[in-house]
């Protein structure tokens, strides 16, 4: 099942890149968008998610910020999972095998996992994040450099 | 099934289970922590023996493979031993059981610390022994959260803005090389490697998707070995970590890491596709590189012993990375022999630089003034392991720096050879330093150790309280601590002389890879 799946998505998604070199640029473009919206929106997320980290100077919005970046991650695997028409991988008794058309459990299985991996380290985080609080008495990057800088 | 294939499983959950004991037992005694990771850690080890008899014993190759729940690939998962992940496992195996030997005096205590300690040794065992590249991902993060947690039990808060900073950049690391993970399994459809390795030819080596699997996944990877620019995480992790974990994390995690780069190079995406892939080679070649001369540049200019140290992982891993991209049989025995040796050396110059600190209060260059008057074991170690570092023979240090070089010469890429030698000056440079003040520079009125900054460190780390009042008395460096650097330094100079069984060991996967 998940091989009958997996390249086709993998096909669909490659094949968008030949046509962007193409003269009609612009509408290649606009299509890749209207028809690779999920794909789209993961790399806006995991790069706010990115930018996030890099610029934010309080501690808990950059843990925020990886939240975003993972769950972009996580929504990436359930895109690639979609399958159009597709329900949900529960097959019921009385269907014939190879008719009904399903998403790829694999990757949801795979998010499950990687969203439990995430919460342990958000969790690490915030407790190191208090931790510094009650040191340091800020969660301001800035301010953090300059008490210890002092030190 | 014969009982032989169990031990896989074994090795990495042992240390999992095994690390709800401390915790669990704490509620009902105080310290059993140090008792129950011994045990689970000597079992490991034992463990470890049989499968490398296994896998080295005869001359053809060997595989030890555990199917998860008895399911086969491609449906299930597996745990797979061969000569590459048990020479890992036996790394692992062995530093951590050794490095129990400090930590039982030198500290730092505690049920809970010895919880996170069998955690990163299961999760550590996971990546060295898992055939399937989303597992290795779980795995990697494990290890990651048993790392933070661990530099993060150092006393000074300092260590806990260390810990965050690399809990982040090594969540980026690991979530850039799941999304490679992605990639590939979107250009594939398996998460094997075993059969990755004949389904990324199938998809096509020039797919997009596959080249971007492996862009995503080099750079996690470049992340988590501290490949400069991406390496500003690691010198503050490892200076501010507790001293009986450094030696841990400097010697294993990112060795693992690094080690798990060459199974997706080698063994997934596999030579030819670095070959067919245009500039690849370059690429990869050129990251290590810089790595070794920035990383080296920076370790002369530090005046803590740790941070230098540190910065000099940078460099060596570099070696690493850049002989993995010369794509010879010489070159990766190279870098094989010297991810094993870098990782004896600094685990043992770490167990060293605490054990000064410990005993004599000394963190910085300056204060090893007149050291080996002082303590004449721990500088004398502390010396025989940095000169194996430079890679002057006979020591492990110079038996992987010359295959490494030999091999640069054969894949006809100078540059790498002349980067050996001007990373070997700098080595040189900083180890110097070290040796300079702690022979020849007389004592400039540092106070002796009992009542330096060392002592205070041992008490504070008791926490859960009862053995902190003996040991306040005590002798801050035990028998335990100086035998285990004395053993790393002989151990480097001894691996030095066994340059041919290396090669002999890791010839069957080596001429498999390039076949």
């Amino acid at each position: 099942m998940i091989d009958a799946i997996a390249p086709e998505a993998a096909l669909g998604f490659a094949s968008v890149l030949p046509t962007v070199a193409d003269a009609t640029l612009a509408p290649a473009l606009v299509e890749t968008f209207l028809t690779r919206y999920a794909y789209a929106t993961v790399f806006v997320l995991l790069s706010v998610g990115l930018y996030m980290m890099i610029a934010s100077p309080n501690l808990v919005k950059k843990v925020i910020g990886m939240n975003l970046f993972q769950t972009a991650v996580f929504l990436f695997f359930v895109a690639a999972a979609y399958v159009e028409g597709g329900v949900s991988p529960v097959v019921p008794q009385d269907s014939t095998p190879g008719e009904l058309a399903v998403a790829s459990p694999l990757p949801h299985v795979i998010v499950l996992t990687a969203i439990v991996v995430g919460i342990s380290l958000t969790a690490v985080a915030l407790a190191l994040i208090v931790r510094i609080y009650t040191e340091y008495g800020t969660m301001n990057e800035g301010t953090l450099r300059e008490v210890r800088v002092d030190e | 099934m014969s009982s032989l294939d169990l031990v896989p499983a074994l090795l990495v959950i042992l240390p999992i289970l095994g690390a709800t004991f401390p915790l669990a037992l704490g509620l009902r005694y105080d310290d059993v922590g140090w008792t129950v990771a011994t045990a689970v850690c000597g079992a490991v080890f034992a463990l470890s023996l049989p499968v490398a008899n296994a896998v080295y014993g005869v001359g053809e190759r060997v595989w030890v493979i555990h199917p998860l729940g008895g399911f086969e690939r491609p449906v299930g998962i597996e745990l797979v031993a061969d000569e590459l992940s048990t020479i890992i496992v036996l790394l692992v195996a062995g530093i951590s059981l050794a490095t129990l030997a400090y930590t039982r005096h030198g500290g730092p205590r505690g049920n809970t610390f010895y919880s996170g300690y069998l955690l990163l040794v299961g999760g550590l065992m996971g990546i060295a022994l898992t055939g399937d590249v989303f597992n290795l991902f779980v795995f990697l993060e494990i290890t990651g959260i048993a790392t933070y947690a661990l530099i993060a039990k150092a006393d000074g808060p300092e260590a806990a803005v260390a810990a965050l900073k690399y809990l982040i950049i090594g969540t980026v690391g690991a979530s850039l090389y799941l999304v490679g993970v992605g990639f590939v399994f979107l250009a594939t459809g398996t998460l094997n490697m075993i059969d990755l390795a004949s389904a990324i030819p199938e998809a096509g080596y020039d797919d997009p998707l596959v080249r971007m699997g492996f862009v995503f996944m080099f750079v996690g990877f470049a992340i988590k070995v501290a490949q400069w620019p991406l390496h500003t995480w690691q010198p503050d992790a490892y200076q501010h970590a507790p001293d009986g974990v450094t030696p841990m994390i400097a010697a294993l995690v990112s060795t693992v890491s690094a080690y798990a780069l060459a199974r997706v190079i080698f063994g997934v995406y596999t030579v030819e596709f670095v070959h067919a892939t245009p500039y690849l080679q370059e690429v990869i070649v050129t990251v290590g590189s810089v790595s070794v001369i920035a990383g080296s540049a920076l370790a002369v200019i530090q005046v803590d012993v740790k941070r230098m140290l540190a910065f000099s992982s940078v460099s060596q891993f570099g070696l690493i990375v850049a002989a993995y991209g010369l794509l010879t049989e010489t070159a990766l025995v190279g870098a094989l022999v010297h991810l094993v040796g870098h990782g004896v050396m600094k685990a043992g110059l770490f167990v060293c630089a605490g054990v000064i600190a410990a005993g004599y209060g000394a963190r910085k260059v300056d204060e090893y003034a007149g050291l080996f008057a002082r303590r004449p074991v721990a500088a004398g170690s502390m010396a025989v392991l940095g000169i194996a570092l430079i890679g002057i023979p006979p020591s492990v240090g110079f038996i992987g720096k010359w295959y490494i070089a030999v091999g640069s010469i054969e894949a006809e890429l100078w540059s790498v050879a002349a980067v050996i030698f001007l990373s070997t000056m700098l080595t040189l440079g900083y180890v110097a330093r070290l040796l300079e003040k702690m022979f020849f520079t007389p004592t400039t009125g540092v106070p002796d150790g009992a009542s330096g900054p060392s002592a205070n460190g041992v008490a504070a780390d008791g926490g859960e309280g009862v053995l902190v009042g003996t040991l306040e008395e005590a002798d801050p460096v035990s028998r335990g601590m100086i035998g285990l650097a004395v053993g790393a330094a002989v151990l480097a100079v001894a691996l030095g002389f066994a340059g041919a069984t290396f090669h002999e060991l890791f010839d069957p996967f080596v001429s498999e890879v390039f076949s």
